[in-house]
């Protein structure tokens, strides 16, 4: 897994009010926002801290550090019910185990429901942060496993089948507005809603990228690259890690 | 007024083979000694409710203890899985476990709904998804608005246990830090039992300190500790060293039944 996803998905926090985040590498990527890109972040954790301010990465959504500096600790039920729902927190770092060209996402079983090769950790979150929040960003590993043609189960639904979908669920939030992974950046077609090829990291081609995906992906006519790491986001990640 | 007694009395009082058991605590306060003692007592065929399962349940579902799983999110927080719960799912070990599955919304909704005499809870959620098909959910029309929402059956347990910073001589509880949805579980369930730190003569308030009083509690019992390796706000630290030490216990059938016949199931010498 490279530093630049992490640094990558950190900057797309820059000028955010907020940041809904679960555990493992979105947040780190949201606590190095915080550090480096935009002090004034708020910190929401599922546990129910809001405006939480750690000074090393969490293990869990409920290390003690998160309640002990939060601005405010709620119940799990207003955690959802007021400031999820409601669409007050502005971007959610969602991963997943499948990711599909609608950044539809499977956190719930690999395999049939009944009989899973795999069982996943379950729905957890996700389903009401993607449906409220203003946005989401997907982070996840690019993979064939993990970029697939079809999910084996929706446990969130991102884009739906396309446009229109999240209207006609009544979904306030504007869905997935980028998929950062380990080779590069999609994002969402304007019109299709399919995640597109839009930015591809420093030495990564794309053919690298369609080759670990699992359908035919759609590529943006011009392709950005993304800015390699600057010494201060690379020492600050660093000195987190440490920590 | 709360009765208060010691825990091995409490778990042998309140829970009953066969029954429905919620043991709450969101990552903070997880009631790990009462879990322990409902295993050392034998108790089997629960139905065990819990939002995020963690190494409680994936120990409770190792020893077999447990006939059906309702959750939210199944996993090892920051570690990855619950292996027991994941041999039970996948392979039926040691025995086949029927689980039913929601959202942290729904399930926190369904407590709210228990907790306050409801039926049912209203919100937006699960549409769209795959869960629907798999999990009781209901599509209702808002009666005022036409808005398409989705109801979820209230949860009543026959037994929520909690476990809190502290209680007073007549049974009232303070817990403070993370507050997840113990107060719910409680008030939704026909009976309740809190674990706490310490007894004191007088609670001193807190600020966020989430009070329940001793009436609206059956049994309080002192159990110190009771939380690790998750932990009490103020007194004990997370230990999540342990919770990395779980991943290679919980991945093997016998490492995992030495580990618990020696650390949990052989009787408590104090």
């Amino acid at each position: 897994m490279s530093d630049l996803q992490t640094i990558e998905a950190a900057r797309r926090l820059t000028g955010k009010r907020s940041c809904f985040i679960g555990v493992g590498r979105p947040s780190t990527a949201a606590i190095l926002a915080r550090a480096v890109h935009n002090p004034e972040l708020v910190l929401v954790y599922e546990s129910g801290t809001i405006g939480a301010k750690p000074s090393r990465i969490p293990l869990s959504i409920g290390d003690g550090e998160l309640a002990e500096t939060a601005d405010l600790v709620v119940s799990v039920p207003e955690m959802f019910n007021y400031w999820i729902g409601p669409g007050r927190v502005e971007v959610a770092f969602l991963g997943a185990a499948q990711v599909d060209r609608f950044a539809n996402l499977n956190s719930t079983v690999i395999g049939p429901y009944g009989s899973p090769r795999t069982r996943l950790p379950g729905a957890g979150g996700a389903p009401e942060i993607a449906a409220g929040c203003d946005e989401v960003v997907v982070i996840a590993p690019h993979s064939l496993r993990t970029f697939v043609d079809e999910l084996d189960f929706v446990t969130t639904v991102g884009h739906g089948d396309g446009p229109g979908a999240r209207e006609r669920l009544g979904f306030r939030g504007r869905g997935p507005t980028a998929v950062v992974t380990d080779l590069c950046v999609l994002e969402p077609d304007p019109q299709t809603r399919e995640m597109t090829l839009v930015q591809l990291h420093p030495g990564v081609g794309v053919d690298d990228v369609r080759a670990a995906t699992g359908w035919t992906l759609a590529v943006a006519e011009t392709l950005r690259t993304t800015v390699p790491p600057t010494d201060s986001e690379l020492a600050t990640l660093r000195e987190l890690e440490a920590r | 007024m709360a009765e208060i007694t010691t825990l091995t009395e409490a778990v042998d009082g309140l829970v009953r083979d066969g029954d429905s058991v919620a043991l709450e605590g969101f990552t903070h306060l997880i009631p790990f000694a009462a879990g322990h003692e409902i295993l050392r007592q034998g108790r089997r065929d629960l139905e065990l409710i819990r939002m995020t399962p963690d190494v409680l349940y994936d120990q409770m579902i190792g020893v077999g203890a447990a006939r059906k799983l309702v959750f939210s999110y199944g996993g090892n927080p920051g570690v990855g899985s619950l292996h027991r719960f994941r041999d039970a799912v996948e392979h039926g070990w040691p025995h086949a476990v029927e689980i039913e599955e929601h959202s942290h919304a729904g399930m926190a909704n369904r407590y709210v709904a228990g907790a306050s005499g409801l039926p049912c809870a209203l919100m937006r959620g699960y549409r769209g998804t795959d869960l629907e098909a798999h999990t009781q959910v209901e599509t209702v029309a808002c009666p005022f608005t036409g808005e398409l929402l989705v109801a979820v059956p209230a949860l009543a347990p026959d037994v929520s246990v909690i476990h809190a910073q502290e209680a007073d001589r007549a049974g009232n509880v303070q817990l403070w830090g993370i507050p997840g949805v113990q107060k719910e579980a409680v008030l939704a369930a026909r009976h309740s039992l809190v674990t706490v730190e310490r007894i004191v003569d007088a609670l001193e308030p807190r600020p966020g300190g989430v009070l329940i009083p001793g009436w609206a509690i059956d049994v309080v019992a002192e159990a110190p500790g009771g939380s690790q390796p998750s932990y009490a706000l103020g007194l004990t630290q997370r230990d999540n060293d342990f919770y990395r030490r779980w991943d290679p216990i919980g991945r093997d059938r016998d490492t995992f039944a030495a580990w618990m016949d020696e650390h949990v199931l052989a009787p408590v010498r104090s």
